[in-house]
């Protein structure tokens, strides 16, 4: 067949499947309206395949390999996983996600847990540490932070509701940040996402210490107790996402690095998800609850271990019981 | 088997067994229209603290919350609302989209801009910048990481008339690769000099048994036989 003929005969079809398509693009779609749609891509297809099969001219196959290309990003594209389960994802998915990836989560918790220990332990023992790791005026200024005769607690002296919102605002950026640092990272092989792990255990770690040891204990404890169980799990969750891409690089297995990268990723981000999540509950504990001085302290140590083990047992048995891939 | 072309064309092959060119966009149209949203964004904070600097401390809550914002979702949101074009990318005519050729996904868009600080280490896009210029459809890590792709957007295409002449038959028969030949050259004989198309027919003179000077009319009505009666 001559291509002018060919043209002229199929011209009207690919101007309705462009029409269609024009439609689908901007949203305006009704469900009933494209059931023949596949129908009509494969036929463009087939199409395609004459026109370059009989070697007819480029401006001619040109268009049509558009109208395909077009056709094929509306007829496969991917059903975005975040967006629509957000309940499946909070009440299981994310708990058995950080079961299945436990070696990275207990790596990651053991680096970060245990040099914040680990150094708060040593400040303690040996106050004059402090300085070697934290400048003096940052220490000069968590200790009026923490001053027991203060009437107020945290980053701000005098807090108002809308102070709340400020600081509540602060927590965010800054809590969600450092989360997201520490993932990335974990694609220079898994070295940055230890680094970051390691050092936010430091900074935290000793002044934890150097404040328990200067008396300050009661402030800081019960300020921190409360929220600490979603932030600080959230930083290692975080950096576990992050071990996982670089261990996705490192030992790849039976797989391209590349590959193995793309799958890591996969996994790893929806990790990222559940830390915003965490982060974003933290702050909100942080901005509103842990900063009142109305509630005796006993009453908050309580509460923080109530959220402590809230969080353990979600992490540890949400999820478990229907549809549990084990 | 002739060698491959030299250029950065990258094929995905469809389900229905058909081949869709993609053209990748290299690291300058690339850093361009990230330099654009970065001035975009700068803007947009700008104004946006401006505004907010009337509110107090709420102001500040406000603003902190749309730094963070704007300063890690601003490219996902475009991203995956917008067709794969965040605004530079719509102004340099690029998109992104995933290796397959399908549109970008949530997860993917999260991916390759979480990594973006990777990407920027250890100053000014060092390490994506190394990865764009080595990588054969010019990745950056994050894109490596994520399955995706930044190519061309496609434009749409005029087609320009074949010049008029009698439609003529060969006595031998052309190979698929000759009759596209032919009809590129009849297609795009209006984009050359009547000096360069003289010359580029004069090649076929010999084979099409015609003088040098009457080459180009003959191609010219190979190609209209080609193409059939309109």
């Amino acid at each position: 067949m001559k291509q002018s003929l060919f043209e002229s005969r199929h011209q009207p079809q690919w101007q309705a499947f462009a029409a269609q398509l024009t439609q689908l693009e901007q949203g305006k779609a009704k469900t009933g309206d494209f059931a023949d749609f596949p129908h009509h891509y494969r036929r463009l297809c087939q199409h395609l395949a004459l026109a370059q099969e009989r070697g007819y001219s480029s401006y001619l196959v040109d268009p049509l390999q558009q109208l395909a290309l077009r056709g094929h990003q509306q007829l496969y594209r991917h059903r975005s996983q975040l967006g629509a389960n957000v309940l499946g994802f909070v009440l299981a998915d994310f708990p058995r996600l950080v079961r299945e990836q436990w070696r990275f989560v207990l790596a990651a918790s053991m680096l970060f847990f245990g040099s914040l220990l680990g150094i708060a332990l040593l400040v303690y023992l040996f106050p004059d540490l402090i300085y070697s790791i934290v400048s003096p005026q940052q220490v000069a200024e968590m200790q009026s932070m923490y001053d027991p005769d203060a009437s107020r607690l945290g980053r701000a002296a005098e807090r108002a509701s809308s102070e709340d919102w400020m600081m509540f605002g602060y927590y965010v950026m800054h809590n969600i940040g450092i989360a997201f640092q520490t993932f990335a990272a974990g694609l220079l092989f898994g070295l940055g996402s230890v680094f970051f792990l390691f050092f936010n255990g430091l900074i935290i770690g000793a002044v934890a210490g150097h404040l328990t040891q200067i008396g300050y204990g009661q402030t800081f404890w019960s300020f921190v107790i409360g929220h600490g169980a979603f932030e600080l799990s959230a930083i290692a969750l975080a950096g576990a996402a992050g071990l996982q891409l670089g261990w996705a690089l490192i030992a790849p297995g039976h797989l391209a690095r590349s590959e193995s990268l793309r799958l890591a990723a996969r996994k790893s981000v929806q990790m990222i998800c559940g830390v915003m999540v965490f982060l974003l509950i933290a702050a909100f504990i942080e901005a509103y609850w842990s900063s009142t001085t109305t509630v005796a302290p006993w009453i908050k140590y309580l509460v923080g271990a109530a959220l402590w083990l809230v969080m353990a047992a979600y992490l540890l048995f949400a999820g478990r019981n229907h549809h549990a891939p084990e | 088997m002739p060698s491959a072309p030299l250029d950065t064309l990258y094929q995905i092959e469809t389900p229905e067994g058909i081949d869709l060119p993609l053209r990748p966009a290299g690291l300058l149209p690339r850093s361009l229209a990230f330099a654009f949203d970065l001035g975009l964004r700068g803007l947009i904070l700008g104004i946006l603290f401006l505004a907010l600097a009337f509110l107090g401390n709420l102001g500040i809550g406000l603003g902190s919350i749309l730094l963070f914002l704007v300063s890690w979702w601003y490219m996902v949101l475009f991203e995956v609302l917008n067709q794969g074009c965040s605004p530079g990318k719509q102004i340099m005519g690029l998109r992104v989209v995933q290796d397959d050729g399908t549109p970008i996904s949530w997860s993917a868009s999260l991916i390759r801009n979480l990594l973006r600080f990777v990407d920027m280490l250890p100053f000014g896009y060092f390490l994506g910048a190394l990865s764009c210029l080595q990588h054969p459809h010019f990745k950056r890590l994050g894109d490596l990481a994520a399955g995706t792709l930044v190519i061309y957007r496609e434009q749409p295409l005029s087609r320009p008339q074949v010049p008029q002449a009698p439609a003529l038959r060969l006595p031998f028969a052309l190979d698929l690769n000759e009759q596209r030949a032919i009809l590129g050259f009849a297609e795009r004989q209006g984009e050359l000099s009547t000096e360069r198309a003289n010359e580029l027919a004069a090649i076929l003179a010999t084979p099409l048994q015609v003088s040098p000077n009457r080459a180009v009319s003959e191609l010219n009505g190979v190609a209209r036989g080609l193409l059939g009666p309109t």
